[in-house]
């Protein structure tokens, strides 16, 4: 059996799922719920100053695709909008009932160093093993001065990590924003701040749709919109790529990283974890499904890592960063071509229509009275691999590499203007 | 002895009877409808249209119910058939459309249920769009069409769309053809075949004439004379004989004619047997088996001459029946009906099995019976020639000869539908008839409303 135990930033887990500061880590009755379905860690919903925030009713869009539900979420909900004090007992108390577990308190207060020099020791009190900056919510509390308002400026996230490195004992973990065109200028900010580690990724704004009745962005609040933020399996292609990008930075390599972004099974998280990350949080699967999902999230996990011959998670962590490489680091030799089996083939000539609408008229369609037959032509295709994905059926359109001569990469290609010549 | 067989009405109360004769296969739910579409691949040269005889763009009308565009959909099912609610209904689409879904290749009987989602978007459309097409700039041109079923309402529809004027000339007093007599009620619940033709003739330019029969009140040559052109869809008016003694005998009658019996009165006041049997292998004889059960005959038996893989009737219609109770019995024809005192009570049949070049051999000395107070034939129907009697239209086996324009060999006659040669289906019959419409239009706007005829063609 595989150790899925974790030790991130000096917080250890049992395993490494956590659940993302969020709606369902707000109060004590929902951590332990998830604590009792086997969660190995949770960053408990994001507390302020007091007077709390307000929140809206009408929080939560959904995009659904082709029947599935919730391939995107997005949402208006702003941080913990219960006071302060009574986060703290609930805090206080599960941990106390769970001292196994992650237990990390997620915070936002404004820019001022007083503000966050008065609310650590009070979250310090708790027990709580760590604390998460939310330098992310890009909606609501951006206007006000702070969630991705501070996460969009390296100098600030600089500035209040110092701060916290300073005021507290506690692990400090900097929850990046992706609202941001370069995300390894935030995370080197955090690390020269002293940040134990980060976590991303944050919501991206988004409006999830059009109520074209009410003509008014969605979630509709009393016949207006708001945008909000994104997440949900969606997002995971965003949130692997900067993570990628982190994970290989020479300079941010040392930097722990939890991984946030559309993780809705063990496979996902098994490729969080290759893209560098040690500990996974979640929460769209968990709002769509409950938290008994975690239950699969462990066991394929650890199921897939025996198979692999992995013994703990620092094993697969960044397992896939040595061949996460620029594109002009590509061998432009390479090539791959479509093949189709003919037996599994169903038909549907979606492969066709596909390569001959959109790419490179690489599908013959062919008719011999009734029966149909799709073809590759090889001389045509150039491995695009999008028969492969428009396919209906697993396995039937197989990308077939063929025997490479030698490496090129854009580097030393003639065609290169700028290429390195010898 | 009871010298009379015991048939009899009402062996059912009022209630069992409407739950009886509902609609057999309630239509989707708007969330069924959605998540049965979203199944569909879109299949880009999709099997399922080629194998559909009107050739509906079924994957564009499956992919606008996914999106929520039903109007689209209707009209994508509707502009290649009118009649696309009843096919819904009534189409064998295990033996067609769905036959070759390709989810049939992922999981055995597992196609998208195409026919039920046709009837989803074309149930909304009569429900909330009414009649989805405007007639062209009118002609002046008047075309006569005789036969009111689905042949004769698709021609209707698609000339009247063209700006011609029809007249549609029918036997019975109600249009509607197999639609509105000839089909289970089951099938076409809630009056669904009048409610149809009401909707199909909201597009105008379309007269009915009920209560005329062609070749006794009026003939071809005369219509050929008074009108532009002349479609002829009378389909198949006779029905085979058993030619065995005793078929004059009080509860001896044709499936056709209990069948329209029963969609043209109360079930309440429809006599039936105690003890049924049905002869034949096809839909009529499963219609007419299935309707008898749910009129309340205790025992219905059909009997068939041959195996199961050579009956008409589709696996689901035949296991349709036997959930209905009904005995099938194959491999047996029948030899003679029985009598007690000028009464019917059973009928015997001969045990056959396939001789050594193919055909069935039966054994007259290897027989059995059935008692029957009932004994429904339903061993095909044919073409009455009487209609076209005395006219220079060419008839080869029991059907209207037409060539490819659908023209008959008479000069500006056309023909469709089961009276032509061709699959004896609903749909098949839509199609004719919308194909001899854009035809006979094509004819008349060349200013060649005679067109020329298969002997001309030929000679």
């Amino acid at each position: 059996m595989a150790d899925l135990r974790t030790v991130f930033a000096g917080i250890s887990s049992p395993n490494p799922f956590w659940l993302a500061s969020a709606p369902p880590t707000d109060k004590e009755y929902n951590v332990r719920r998830a604590f009792q379905a086997g969660w190995g860690g949770v960053v408990w919903k994001t507390l302020g100053e007091d007077p709390p925030v307000v929140n809206v009713s009408s929080r939560y869009g959904a995009l659904a695709y082709e029947g599935r539900r919730m391939a995107g979420l997005n949402n208006i909900e702003l941080i913990s909008d219960r006071p302060l004090a009574t986060n703290i007992a609930e805090i206080k108390s599960v941990k106390r009932d769970f001292p196994d577990r992650a237990l990390v308190v997620s915070l936002m207060v404004p820019c001022q160093e007083d503000s966050w020099k008065s609310i650590l020791p009070i979250v310090e009190e708790t027990g709580a093993d760590g604390i998460e900056l939310n330098f992310g919510c890009p909606h609501g509390m951006s206007e006000r001065n702070m969630g991705a308002a501070v996460g969009q400026v390296p100098e600030y996230v600089e500035m209040v990590t110092r701060w916290c490195k300073q005021y507290t004992r506690m692990p400090v973990i900097v929850k990046l924003t992706p609202n941001i065109t370069n995300i390894l200028a935030p995370a080197r900010a955090a690390l020269a701040g002293g940040a134990d580690a980060v976590s991303l990724i944050n919501t991206i704004q988004s409006v999830i749709g059009v109520d074209l009745d009410a003509m008014a962005p969605m979630p509709v609040v009393g016949g207006q919109g708001t945008h909000g933020g994104y997440c949900g399996p969606a997002v995971k292609p965003i949130a692997l790529r900067m993570i990628g990008d982190i994970a290989r930075d020479p300079e941010l390599s040392a930097l722990p990283i939890s991984g946030i972004g559309g993780i809705s099974n063990w496979r996902d998280a098994a490729e969080f974890l290759a893209m560098g990350s040690t500990t996974l949080q979640v929460c769209t699967a968990a709002m769509h499904y409950g938290f008994r999902i975690v239950e699969d999230m462990i066991e394929g996990l650890s199921s897939w890592m025996d198979g692999k011959g992995y013994a703990g998670i620092d094993d697969v962590t960044g397992r896939a960063i040595p061949r996460y490489v620029h594109w002009n680091d590509l061998n432009l030799k390479f090539r791959t071509l479509a093949r189709i089996d003919q037996d599994a083939c169903i038909k549907c000539g979606l492969c066709h229509i596909a390569c001959e609408d959109t790419s490179h008229q690489a599908i013959a369609r062919l008719r011999d009275g009734e029966a149909r037959r799709y073809e590759v032509i090889d001389e045509e295709c150039v491995g695009c691999n999008l028969c492969a994905h428009v396919c209906p059926v697993d396995g039937c359109i197989t990308m077939e590499p063929q025997p490479v001569d030698g490496v090129q990469t854009w580097r030393d290609h003639p065609n290169n203007p700028s290429r390195v010549t010898a | 002895m009871n010298a009379t067989p015991d048939i009899a009405c009402g062996r059912l109360s009022a209630l069992e009877l409407s739950q009886n004769f509902a609609d057999a296969h309630p239509t989707l739910t708007a969330p069924q409808a959605a998540l049965e579409a979203d199944r569909c691949l879109y299949c880009f040269d999709a099997p399922c249209m080629e194998a559909c005889p009107t050739s509906i763009d079924i994957p564009k009308f499956i992919k606008a119910i996914a999106s929520g565009n039903l109007a689209g959909s209707a009209r994508t099912i509707l502009e290649s058939n009118i009649l696309g609610g009843s096919c819904a209904r009534v189409c064998p689409t295990e033996i067609l459309c769905e036959q070759v879904c390709v989810h049939n290749s992922l999981e055995a009987g597992k196609p998208v249920r195409i026919g039920a989602l046709q009837r989803f978007a074309t149930d909304w459309q009569m429900d909330h769009g009414g009649q989805p097409f405007t007639r062209a700039p009118l002609t002046g041109r008047r075309v006569a069409v005789v036969g009111a079923g689905p042949a004769g309402l698709a021609c209707a529809h698609r000339l009247a769309m063209h700006g011609h004027d029809v007249v549609l000339f029918d036997r019975h007093t109600q249009p509607g053809g197999l639609n509105s007599y000839g089909v289970a009620a089951y099938k076409l619940a809630d009056d669904f075949a009048q409610r149809e033709v009401a909707f199909l003739m909201e597009i105008g330019g379309i007269t009915f004439q009920g209560g005329v029969t062609v070749g006794r009140d009026v003939t071809v040559s005369a219509l050929a004379v008074e009108y532009d052109a002349v479609f002829l869809a009378m389909g198949l008016a006779g029905v085979r004989a058993l030619g065995l003694a005793g078929e004059t005998l009080d509860g001896v009658m044709d499936a056709v004619s209990f069948i329209e019996t029963l969609r043209s009165n109360d079930k309440k006041d429809v006599p039936v047997g105690r003890r049924v049997v049905v002869i034949g292998g096809g839909n009529t004889a499963v219609d007419a088996a299935v309707q008898a059960r749910r009129l309340g005959a205790d025992e219905v038996t059909l009997v068939y001459r041959r195996g199961v893989e050579h009956m008409s009737a589709t696996s689901v219609e035949r296991e349709w029946a036997q959930t209905n109770g009904v005995t099938v019995r194959l491999w047996a024809a029948p030899q003679g009906l029985l009598s007690e005192d000028g009464a019917l009570t059973g009928i015997a049949f001969a045990r056959g099995r396939a001789g050594a070049d193919g055909r069935v051999v039966y054994d007259p000395e290897d027989s059995f019976t059935l008692a029957a107070d009932m004994v429904l034939k339903a061993i095909g129907q044919v073409f009455l020639p009487a209609h076209a009697e005395g006219e220079h239209i060419a008839v080869e086996g029991g059907r209207i000869v037409v060539d490819a324009q659908y023209r008959t060999s008479m000069p500006g006659v056309y023909a469709g539908g089961d009276c032509i040669v061709g699959e004896d289906l609903t749909v098949a019959a839509v199609r004719d008839g919308r194909d001899a419409a854009e035809a006979i239009d094509k004819a008349l706007r060349a200013g060649d409303g005679r067109g020329r005829g298969v002997e001309q063609e030929n000679g």
